[in-house]
């Protein structure tokens, strides 16, 4: 009998479809059009991304903002070695990231040539993919904002 | 971003209404709102299946089938695992059973399940106790309407053809009756307890 080890691949798998409601809902509606909504606090602050209720006081949540499209890196991890289905397949830095007009950062990726580029407070610009369809992944991941050369 | 912690609702009290209306930005007036979103959850594995499934595997390349004996209860489990899942023991003997059994229970499933083409609604499954064998195992009904299937049904293995035969459980393409009759079931306590410490 042979003594070679059997092995073969499995593949676990849960094709979930998840309803959205419509908080979630605009938000991804926003991503297939292009734009990017937090949603407003009763004390004017925006969460983004947006979400059902507020984290503190438990109130529902109604009106949907459009934030920037360029934010700073509030913190940042360097991802060497990228997984299947991760943003990128080359490495690139996990950031939490507070875009222009939110007051809360979103988890998402930064595309950089190696952790060197990346730092805290950096600025950073939305990379969108060019087939949108109303999912987190129609955010491709962000890019770094180059200073403006001095002439 | 203030923090009004003061203002806090009670935890407890119900929230308010899920579907209360939203206004969007203008950006987005008439566009047609996202509903649903896909979110698989993926897992893959590399899966090695240890010596008592190995050896149940290599058997079944040569189209037989092994079981184990409890050394406590001799009860035959199939498919192996090494252990005896009635005694918690470690496994000394194995049994070859033949490739003929019966239905204990089944189940006709009208869903198509994703990824599965080779799966056709209605199809049958059936909980199959091999001749020889103490409890079942899990098979695939064919060559028969799902609706003819009954509890009690005597079934033989449809092997792959040998060309195609590998180490792996799919070498048995399906199980199809037999003709015979019906497998009467008496032995409802086939699975038994054990009533004091085995050693």
């Amino acid at each position: 009998m042979s003594s070679e080890v059997l092995q073969a691949p499995l593949v676990l798998e849960y094709p979930f479809t998840r309803s959205t409601g419509p908080v979630i809902g605009a938000f991804l509606t926003g991503l297939r059009e292009g734009l990017i909504c937090g949603i407003r606090r009763a004390d004017g602050t925006v969460l983004c991304p947006p979400q059902e209720y507020d984290p503190l006081t438990a109130e529902p949540l109604t009106e949907l903002v459009e934030v920037g499209q360029t934010g700073e890196v509030l913190t940042w991890a360097w991802n060497g070695d990228p997984r299947p289905m991760q943003p990128f397949d080359r490495p690139f830095a996990w950031v939490l990231v507070r875009l222009d007009g939110a007051d809360t950062p979103m988890l998402h990726a930064v595309f950089a040539a190696s952790a060197a580029e990346m730092s805290t407070g950096m600025r950073v610009r939305v990379v969108w993919r060019a087939e949108r369809e109303g999912h987190i992944a129609d955010i491709a991941g962000f890019e770094p904002v180059r200073a403006r050369k001095t002439a | 971003m203030s923090v009004d912690r003061a203002e806090a609702r009670d935890p407890l009290a119900a929230p308010a209404a899920l579907a209360a209306p939203v206004t969007l930005p203008p950006a987005l007036a008439g566009a047609e709102p996202v509903e649903s979103v896909c979110t698989p959850i993926r897992m893959t594995y590399t899966y090695t299946p240890g010596r008592a499934l190995s050896r149940y595997l290599r058997a079944m390349a040569d189209k037989r089938i092994l079981g184990e004996r409890c050394p406590a209860t001799g009860q035959v489990f199939v498919p192996p695992r090494g252990v005896s899942p009635l005694a918690g023991t470690a496994i000394s003997e194995v049994v070859e059973l033949p490739d003929t059994g019966y239905v204990d229970s089944f189940n006709i499933t009208r869903v198509p399940i994703e990824r599965r083409p080779d799966l056709k609604p209605p199809y049958c499954s059936a909980w199959i106790v091999l001749d020889g064998a103490s409890a079942g195992f899990l098979g695939l009904v064919i060559n028969i309407a799902p609706e003819e299937v009954r509890i009690g049904m005597r079934l033989r293995a449809v092997w792959k053809p040998a060309e195609e035969l590998e180490t792996s459980a799919a070498n048995i393409l399906g199980w199809a009756p037999t003709g015979e009759p019906d497998e009467v079931i008496t032995d409802y306590e086939r699975i038994g307890r054990i009533e004091a410490d085995p050693t």
